[in-house]
């Protein structure tokens, strides 16, 4: 048995999301095709949750493609390895995907057009290895989760020793918009992603893998079938197509029957989720012993002309991937990295292809639908919506009057900033920004708090120190003044002993 | 008639005699919130807020002569823990100035430690005739090293905004 | 493009006007049954609503300083103005619909700071205020099909401007209006109910306003909406349960005192109510609880006004009523996903125990 069927009952009580339109066409029916390479390649040292990685080459060094180029710091972290062979011209700031533009630190590297492998480990039949091992090599690979969320992949894997594992669930919804990146991987290399979701399986020591594939992905969901019927702990599901289905504890909930704890982590019912892109890396990393260096991002958007999937090179700039996809045929009003849900608006088309860019969309004005916000109608769409079950229009209401705390109490810390409430408003009001200002502004202070925390112990340590050197200063001082009296006084009488 | 009257007086007297009680049981002396903002303040005593002192600054907060925000180096944080404590409504007052920190132009310092020993938070490490630097963690851009120090050589600089410390603006208001 | 752009970057196509546009098109076949029953008058009184509630929001919008087009173009001002000519007497003077157009805009809705503040439903406020105020005018009710006069335009026009007042000849009482006057005689509910003909109430010909003739075609409507999702079935259902279960309870147990179901969820602005007045987006809570205890509300406590009120209809009354209560209900938040109803993470349930 490969299949499994969502109970219809599940699928009506689930009432939130939303249905926008696709786009995926026509980039959904193009083979995945070779980005090549471009002049210039910038890495950004920080492509994942957690520290930033170190470089570990410094400029002018030769490096080939594969090789550690940056190394991990600390237990949540991730290195970054040679894209392709060339020089390292640079160690400087860059243009990032990041919404507010600030640059920060990428190691550049200038091709020699050879694309020369670093000397590989290759391993014959990876799923003998055990588990540890597994997660030591995907480490190694600097795999992180490639939908998006980026979290080092391999600290994902160990949590099987923690919390038992049942059951691995591989994310092959792609509910964002244009996106079809995931579809065409489990097209067209449905083996390799099968292989890595059993070596997830092994590391984590669950014992089935669900692969949740939307209903739009006809062929994807055969394809998979097909790869995994030898396998019998490999099940196929097709789930509906709603956004945001991919968020993984909606995607949990639709193809378990199970609501993950709000406070907890999936790890707690069990479950651990992993993007279909993130399997098809460990593939590569275990049997060919590849690290991550490249992935299969969509380029789409009614500005591009020819809209497909290709494969780029990590820190290929997004300039390059739209001129090897026709060109822009209008200027966009906005460019995306990632899906036109969660994406992040970006100022320029520098920002470089990173671990989880899974898109990059140049939208017309008319895709955006970018309009001047009005009042809010209270029509509560945001609310039906949600797939939270939060009320996005009170909490930012709340907001816009700076009640941040308020805001927080009603949810805004459960609120995934999916977009699907920002997405039905028909009044544009700008909701997810409102939240990210909100979410942002919080964590902000609670830094600061600490900061000042940490001052206010410093100063009254100071205060402190200082004022027992002056007692103690008085203290020694009177002491020697008591000293000094007392013998004075020894000496005086003896005097006037003998005066008198 | 009378009845109504008498219980009335009756009554008013009571109360009256009861808040009277209260009125020098309960006496306090001073402002008990003064203390509250002050143990809320930073007490570096930097004087960027104009007053004499984090006690100063604490006065003029409860007195309504100050707004809770005035406190540089306590930032926004400081600003909602006292408007929240007090019950005030903070003015949206535009852009807050981005925070400064000291720092030390290693050409001109000449390890004489006067900074180190003026500083309130322990902020500048180094000792005599050897070179100070400043922990920017620690430091909360007070300005009182810049003004011991014999050779200029400490300015202040901004803080600069990185992706981490970045926020979303919010979103301008609807028309 | 150097301003932040924040997610999403796509939006559904439906605006607020697009909306507002939806609903007035789903009021225009009882609308339009409506003026051809009576008249040209209906149509001209028509007009004064929806002109006159068009006029005082440019007019305030214009006073508050804001800008006056985009706003006047959300087409909320027309719907006030549609919503109030149907819940008033089709042949009620001009002067009636103009006051309660200034009432509806100005005091229902532009002093709590225009769209999307007002706590009342501003067509259901203009209205209530002219009922208490002009009891006489508000409540002269036309027969249908008036053929027994001739009536073309320029007999309208005298009708709606020139008269205060409907012809004696031509007058008729609504359902409940005569139900309740019979009842208060002391006759039983059989005579007063005699009006009633439940196929006459369903395709609208008998006396009343346009909005309450044809529950056929309200109905209609109010289906379409709930098809193209403008509005949800929680509060339609909610209110018709509300009036209905205590209606249908009350005429078991006794026939004689009580009007039955029928009659009240075919008369009166029963089906307006219920599909377009108590949706109205602004003054009904946000989350389903809420929907659900309001719509209730709304219909009980017309049950209870049409039944011992003062007034034989108490749809307007019942809705203003609940709209004091959404800000109370809107408090009363979905439970959120992985947390109990108290806002407590949920205990982790093991996936293998759902095996």
């Amino acid at each position: 048995m490969s299949a499994i069927v969502i109970p219809p009952i599940r699928k009506l009580l689930q009432r939130w999301g939303v249905h926008p339109d696709s786009h995926k066409f026509p980039a959904c029916g193009l083979a995945i095709e070779e980005a090549g390479l471009p002049p210039l390649l910038t890495v950004p040292l920080s492509q994942h949750v957690g520290a930033a990685a170190r470089p570990v080459v410094a400029v002018g060094d030769q490096v080939l493609r594969g090789q550690l180029i940056a190394d991990a710091v600390g237990n949540i972290s991730a290195p970054l390895h040679a894209p392709t062979s060339g020089v390292v011209v640079a160690i400087a700031e860059a243009s990032m995907p990041h919404p507010s533009g600030l640059p920060d630190l990428a190691i550049h590297i200038r091709p020699d057009g050879r694309d020369e492998w670093a000397p590989l480990h290759a391993e014959h039949y990876p799923i003998n290895l055990d588990g540890a091992e597994i997660a030591r090599r995907v480490a190694a690979a600097g795999i992180v989760g490639m939908g998006g969320a980026t979290f080092p992949s391999a600290v994902k894997l160990a949590l099987g020793a923690k919390n038992k594992i049942t059951t691995l669930i591989l994310n092959g919804s792609e509910c964002e918009p244009y996106l079809s990146c995931d579809d065409r991987l489990m097209q067209e290399h449905a083996d390799g992603i099968v292989e890595g979701a059993r070596l997830i399986l092994k590391a984590t020591g669950a014992t089935r893998v669900l692969v949740g594939i939307e209903d739009n992905k006809p062929e994807a969901i055969t394809a998979m079938k097909i790869a995994a019927k030898a396998y019998p702990e490999v099940f196929i599901a097709k789930v509906p197509s709603r956004y945001p289905m991919g968020a993984d504890r909606q995607l949990i909930q639709t193809l378990t029957g199970i609501e993950a704890p709000a406070d907890g982590r999936a790890a707690d019912v069990g479950v651990v989720v992993h993007n279909v892109g993130t399997a098809y890396a460990v593939h590569r990393a275990l049997r060919f012993g590849e690290p991550l260096t490249e992935r299969v991002i969509t380029v789409a958007g009614g500005a591009v002309r020819e809209p497909r999937n290709l494969r780029a090179r990590i820190g290929t700039p997004m300039s390059y991937l739209f001129e090897r996809c026709g060109g822009l045929a209008s200027s966009p009003a906005r460019v995306v990295v990632g899906g036109p849900m969660m994406g992040i608006g970006v100022p320029n088309f520098e920002a470089p292809v990173v671990k989880g860019a899974s898109g990059a969309l140049a939208l017309t004005a008319a895709e955006v639908g970018e309009r001047e916000p009005s009042a809010c109608i209270r029509c509560s769409s945001c609310v039906s919506a949600c797939p939270v079950g939060l009320m996005p229009l009170e909490m930012a209401s709340l907001i816009n009057a700076n009640e941040l705390g308020k805001a927080d109490d009603i949810g805004l810390g459960d609120c995934l900033t999916c977009g699907a409430c920002g997405f039905v408003c028909p009044s544009r009001i700008p909701l997810v920004q409102y939240f990210y200002h909100a979410k942002g502004e919080l964590s902000a202070m609670s830094r600061d708090k600490k900061r000042l925390d940490n001052i206010k112990a410093l100063t009254d340590a100071k205060t402190e120190r200082i004022e027992r050197e002056k007692r103690e200063k008085a203290e020694a001082h009177a002491r020697r003044k008591a000293e000094r009296a007392a013998a004075a006084a020894a000496e005086k009488p003896s005097k006037s002993e003998a005066a008198s | 008639m009378l009845t109504a009257m008498v219980s009335l007086a009756a009554i008013s007297s009571g109360l009256g005699l009861v808040l009277g009680i209260a009125a020098k049981k309960l006496h306090v002396e001073g402002d008990a919130r003064v203390e509250e903002v002050m143990a809320m303040l930073p007490a570096a005593n930097c004087g960027q807020c104009g007053f004499p002192g984090c006690a100063g600054a604490a006065q003029a907060i409860v007195a309504g002569e100050a707004s809770p925000s005035c406190c540089p180096p306590g930032g926004k944080v400081v600003a909602q823990t006292i408007a929240d404590h007090l019950g005030i409504k903070l003015d949206d007052g535009g852009e807050a100035p981005r925070p400064m920190v000291a720092t030390i132009q290693e050409a001109i310092c000449i390890g004489c430690t006067k900074c180190f020993r003026t500083c309130p938070s322990d902020a500048i490490i180094g000792s005599t005739k050897q070179l100070h630097t400043v922990m920017d963690e620690a430091c909360t851009g007070c300005n009182q090293c810049t003004e011991k120090c014999p050779t200029g050589a400490i300015c202040m600089i901004e803080v600069p905004e990185t992706l981490g410390t970045w926020v979303m603006p919010k979103p301008a208001m609807v028309s | 493009m150097s301003q932040v752009h924040a997610s999403p970057h796509a939006l559904s196509s439906r605006t607020t006007s697009q909306i507002m546009g939806l609903v007035l098109l789903a009021l225009t076949p009882a609308t339009l049954a409506g003026f051809w029953q009576f008249g040209w008058s209906a149509f001209l009184f028509w007009a004064v609503c929806v002109l006159s509630c068009v006029f005082f929001e440019a007019l305030c919008l214009n006073w508050a300083g804001k800008r006056v087009m985009p706003v006047l173009w959300d087409g909320s001002a027309v719907l006030t103005g549609w919503l109030l000519a149907m819940s008033m007497p089709p042949w009620a003077p001009w002067w009636v619909g103009f006051l309660g157009a200034a009432c509806a805009i100005v005091l229902g809705k532009q002093v709590f700071g225009g769209l999307g503040c007002n706590l009342f439903n501003p067509a259901m406020v203009g209205r209530t205020l002219l009922l208490v105020s002009f009891p006489v005018q508000m409540t002269q009710w036309v027969s249908p099909l008036s053929a027994t006069l001739p009536h073309d335009f320029s007999h309208a026009l005298t009708q709606i401007f020139l008269n205060n007042g409907v012809p004696d000849a031509m007058t008729s009482a609504s359902l409940l209006g005569h139900v309740k006057t019979e009842l208060s005689r002391g006759a039983p509910l059989i005579d007063g109910l005699k009006l009633f003909v439940p196929w006459q109430s369903f395709v609208g010909a008998r006396a009343g306003s346009l909005g309450e003739t044809s529950a056929l075609l309200i109905l209609a409507g109010g289906l379409f909406l709930v098809a193209k999702r403008i509005i949800g079935l929680r509060i339609p259902i909610g209110f018709m349960l509300g009036l209905g279960l205590p209606a249908l309870i009350a005429h078991g147990l006794a026939p004689d005192a009580f009007i039955p179901l029928s009659a009240h969820l075919l008369s009166g602005g029963a089906m307006l109510g219920a599909f377009f007045i108590a949706t109205d987006y602004v003054t009904s809570p946000s989350a389903p609880a809420g929907q659900w205890a309001f719509a209730l509300g709304c219909g009980l406590l017309t049950w209870l006004i049409r039944t011992w009120g003062g007034y034989p209809e108490g749809v307007g009354f019942a809705v203003l009523i609940m709209n004091a209560l959404t800000p109370l209900l809107d408090m009363w938040r979905p439970r959120i996903f992985g947390r109990s109803l108290t806002g407590k993470s949920l205990p982790a349930r093991r996936v293998e125990s759902v095996r």
